[in-house]
C-alpha cells in the first residue's frame, strides 16, 4: 500500500533505484518523499507502480559565487540544508517541512514563509531534465521550450518526469535567525498585521486558533524573522536537532474537538507576552512541521486531510472571516492553522499562490469530510479563490475547474507533450478526469 | 586517509564515499560507467570540496583491476585503504532458471572480487600496509534455502578475507569483512524487508568507524550479529525447516 500524508492508502508500491532515467521509463508518475497530504503521489487505480526518485540524490554541479545548484530531483531539502547552510547558502523559499525533495519542490511549486518577497519555487528553477510522455529527456527552461517548462512548475507530476532540477540558492549572513513574534486577539487586526510585516519581514508566517468564536475568532502569533547578523549569532553553528516522534498510530478520538481546543488555547497563552524578540534555531524557526516525527499518527487510523486555499485581496478580509465562520459552524476542528499573506503569481501555470490570503488546516477525516470539503470549496469559488492540490483528497472535478480558470490553457499544453494522456495520478483521475 | 573505493555510485558505497568525502578523505572512484562515476564524483566534490578521481574497473573483466588500481594510485598519490562495495545480486530463483546468470554471479562475487583483492593487497603490503575493507554478506554465514548460490559465493569471499586477516594483519594489512544484512537499497527494491532492515547511511557510518579502528569483521545493522549468532546456531533440521 501506499500513501500521502494523510495516510489514506491505495494499493500501490514504488519502484526504487539511483538510475531515474531508467525508472521513468514506463512509469505513469514520480513520487518523492510522499509529503504531499492527499493523493497527488499515489498511482491512478489500474497502475500500481510509482519511480520513487529518494535513491536519485546526487549534487551535479553547485557554483559558490552565484549560489546556482544544480541536483537529481530526489535530493531532499534536508540533506541541502545540512550541507549548505553551514556554507551561507540555503533554499530560496522556506517551506514548512524539509521532508522533501527537489522533485516534489518543482512539482507542487512549493511556497513558505517568504512568498510575500521571494515568490514559489519555481522563480527560482533556471532549468529543469525532464522525461515527457513519449519517453524523450530533454532539458526545458525560460528559453527553452517555455510551454512545457511553465506547465511542469506547479504541474502536480503530471507533464513528466522531473529527473534533474537547476535552481539558485541564496546566500545568508549566518544560519541563526532573529524572530519576533506577536500575541494577536482578532483576525481583522491580524491580517492587517500580517501585510504590514512584509515590507519589513524577509519571512512572515501566522498561526491562528480557528476554533475560537466571537470576538476573539482568528486570534493567533504572528512570527516574523530575518537572518541574524554575525554579530547576533551564537559562535557555533546550529546542530541538527533530534526530535520526539509519535511511536505508534493513536486511536481516531484522540483529535477531536475538545482536545483541539485546549491545545489551542494551551499554545496561544503559552506566548504569555504581547511581543518576544530572540535568536532562534533556523530549524525551529523554518520547519515547525518537522518538529516532531510521524505527527501524521496523531489522527489515526482514518487518517487526516489538509484544506489549503488562497482568497484573493480582492475579496477583502471578509473573506477570511466568512471562511472561518463557515469552518466554526461547520465544527472542522483543527490544530495549527496557518495563515499567510502571497505575493505575486509566479512562472507555474498551475502554481497555488497568488496575491491574497492562504489559510491551510488539518482536517481529520470523518463521515462527514467529503461534505465540509465541498462546503469550503464553494465558498472558495465564491471568493474567486483557488486551493492547493498537494494538500488536496477531496475536492470534486467540477469545483476545481470553476475556481481554475487557467486550466484550459494548462491542459492544451499538457495534451501537446502527452496526447495519449499516459501521465497520470489517483489526484488526476479524481480531479482532471483521467483515465483510470 | 588515500581511499580507492569500487562501487560507490550506489547504495551503500555511495553512502561510504560521501561520509568519506564529507570528513576530508581524498578519494578515487572505481567502476564500469563513466558517465555514471563522472555524475558521482561531482557529487562527492560538492560535499567534500576536493577534488575526486575517476578510474574504469569492471569486476567482470580482471584485466582492468591493475591499471585501474595504479590510476588511484597515481591521481592519490597513494593508497591508504581500498573499499569494495561493488557485486552482483539476483534472487535464488532467478540464478536456478539461468545457469548462465549464475556462473556470471559466482565469478563476479567470488573468483573476481578476490583477484581484485590480490591486487589491491600487494599495492597496500608494498607501502608498509594499509586497511582492505570488502562488502560481504551476511549470506554467506549459513547455506539457506533463499541464497543457496549467491550465499556460496559470499561465504567463499568471508573465508578468503578471514585468511588474509590471519595471514597479513602482523605485516600491517588490516582486513575489514563487512556483513550487511538486509539493507533498504536498490539491490533490495521490490525483495520483502525483514525485521531489523537497515538503511545505508547508518551502515555507513558503522563500517568507517570499523575501519578507522581495523575491525576484522562487522555486521551492519549492528542488530544483525545477533540475528545471525541465532541462525548459525540453529541445527540443520530447523534450517531446512524453515523458509529464511
Amino acid at each position: 500500500m501506499l500513501s500521502g500524508w494523510g495516510g489514506i492508502a491505495v494499493p500501490g508500491r514504488e519502484i526504487r533505484s539511483e538510475d531515474l532515467e531508467a525508472i521513468t521509463r514506463d512509469a505513469v508518475l514520480s513520487r518523492g518523499l510522499g509529503r504531499s497530504y492527499g493523493d497527488s503521489s499515489l498511482p491512478p487505480p489500474s497502475r500500481r507502480e510509482v519511480a520513487g526518485t529518494v535513491l536519485a540524490d546526487r549534487i551535479l554541479s553547485f557554483d559558490p559565487p552565484t549560489g546556482m545548484l544544480r541536483a537529481e530531483a530526489g535530493l531532499s531539502l534536508r540533506e541541502l540544508n545540512r550541507l549548505f547552510l553551514p556554507r551561507g547558502f540555503y533554499e530560496p523559499v522556506a517551506p514548512g517541512t524539509q521532508l522533501i525533495t527537489l522533485g516534489g519542490m518543482v512539482a507542487a511549486d512549493v511556497h513558505g514563509k517568504t512568498h510575500h518577497r521571494s515568490g514559489s519555487f519555481g522563480a527560482h528553477v533556471s532549468k529543469l531534465k525532464i522525461r515527457v510522455a513519449d519517453g524523450r529527456v530533454l532539458e526545458c527552461s525560460r528559453e527553452v521550450e517555455p510551454d512545457l517548462f511553465r506547465a511542469t512548475l506547479g504541474g502536480m507530476g503530471l507533464t513528466g518526469h522531473v529527473l534533474e532540477v537547476e535552481f539558485r540558492l541564496i546566500r545568508v549572513p549566518s544560519p541563526w535567525v532573529w524572530v519576533e513574534s506577536e500575541r494577536i486577539h482578532d483576525l481583522d487586526r491580524f491580517i492587517e498585521a500580517l501585510k504590514e510585516a512584509g515590507p519589513r519581514w524577509p519571512y512572515t508566517v501566522g498561526w491562528i486558533d480557528c476554533l475560537s468564536r466571537g470576538r476573539g475568532m482568528g486570534r493567533g502569533i504572528l512570527s516574523c524573522g530575518r537572518w541574524a547578523e554575525p554579530h547576533e549569532a551564537p559562535p557555533g553553528p546550529p546542530t541538527p536537532r533530534r526530535r520526539p516522534s509519535v511511536p505508534f498510530v493513536l486511536p481516531g478520538w484522540v483529535v477531536n474537538r475538545w482536545s483541539v481546543r485546549v491545545f489551542n488555547a494551551v499554545l496561544y497563552r503559552s506566548h504569555f507576552l504581547r511581543r518576544r524578540r530572540r535568536v532562534m534555531h533556523p530549524e525551529t524557526f523554518f520547519y515547525p512541521l518537522d518538529a516532531i516525527g510521524h505527527w501524521n499518527r496523531l489522527y489515526g487510523r482514518r487518517g487526516f486531510t489538509q484544506y489549503q486555499c488562497v482568497l484573493p485581496d480582492a475579496a477583502g478580509h471578509g473573506a477570511a472571516r466568512r471562511f472561518l465562520e463557515l469552518l466554526t459552524r461547520r465544527g472542522g476542528a483543527s490544530m495549527l492553522c496557518v495563515i499567510k499573506d502571497c505575493g505575486a503569481e509566479g512562472p507555474g501555470l498551475l502554481s497555488f499562490p497568488r496575491p491574497g490570503i492562504s489559510i491551510a488546516l488539518d482536517v481529520p477525516i470523518r463521515d462527514e469530510t467529503q461534505s465540509l470539503v465541498d462546503a469550503l470549496n464553494e465558498l472558495v469559488i465564491a471568493e474567486g479563490g483557488r486551493i492547493y492540490l498537494a494538500k488536496d483528497a477531496f475536492t470534486r472535478a467540477e469545483h476545481f475547474r470553476a475556481m481554475e480558470p487557467r486550466l484550459p490553457e494548462w491542459t492544451r499544453i499538457r495534451r501537446r507533450w502527452d496526447p495519449q494522456g499516459r501521465l497520470r495520478s489517483a489526484q488526476s483521475v479524481r480531479i482532471l478526469g483521467d483515465q483510470p | 586517509m588515500k581511499v580507492a573505493l569500487l562501487g560507490a555510485t550506489k547504495g551503500m558505497g555511495r553512502a561510504l564515499a560521501r561520509l568519506m568525502a564529507e570528513r576530508g578523505d581524498r578519494l578515487a572512484l572505481l567502476g564500469r560507467d563513466r558517465v555514471d562515476m563522472e555524475k558521482s564524483a561531482r557529487d562527492l566534490e560538492v560535499r567534500g570540496q576536493a577534488p575526486i578521481a575517476v578510474a574504469e574497473c569492471d569486476l567482470e573483466r580482471p584485466e582492468t583491476f591493475a591499471p585501474a588500481l595504479d590510476a588511484a594510485e597515481a591521481a592519490l598519490g597513494g593508497l591508504d585503504a581500498v573499499v569494495v562495495t561493488a557485486g552482483m545480486f539476483a534472487t535464488q530463483d532467478r540464478l536456478e532458471a539461468d545457469p548462465e546468470l549464475a556462473r556470471r554471479l559466482l565469478l563476479v562475487d567470488f573468483t573476481n572480487t578476490v583477484s581484485f583483492c590480490e591486487e589491491a593487497r600487494r599495492r597496500l603490503l608494498a607501502k608498509g600496509g594499509g586497511t582492505l575493507c570488502v562488502f560481504s554478506s551476511v549470506a554467506g554465514d549459513r547455506g539457506r534455502k533463499p541464497v543457496v548460490l549467491y550465499g556460496a559465493a559470499k561465504a567463499g569471499l568471508t573465508r578468503y578475507l578471514e585468511g588474509l586477516d590471519h595471514r597479513f594483519r602482523g605485516a600491517g594489512l588490516r582486513t575489514v569483512c563487512v556483513k550487511p544484512g538486509f539493507v533498504r537499497t536498490s539491490m533490495t527494491d521490490g525483495l520483502p524487508a525483514p525485521p531489523f532492515a537497515g538503511e545505508p547511511d547508518a551502515v555507513a557510518h558503522r563500517v568507517l568507524r570499523a575501519i578507522d579502528a581495523g575491525t576484522p569483521v562487522v555486521y551492519a545493522p549492528a542488530a544483525w550479529r545477533w540475528v545471525m549468532a541465532v541462525i548459525r546456531l540453529l541445527p540443520r533440521a530447523v534450517l531446512r525447516r524453515v523458509q529464511f
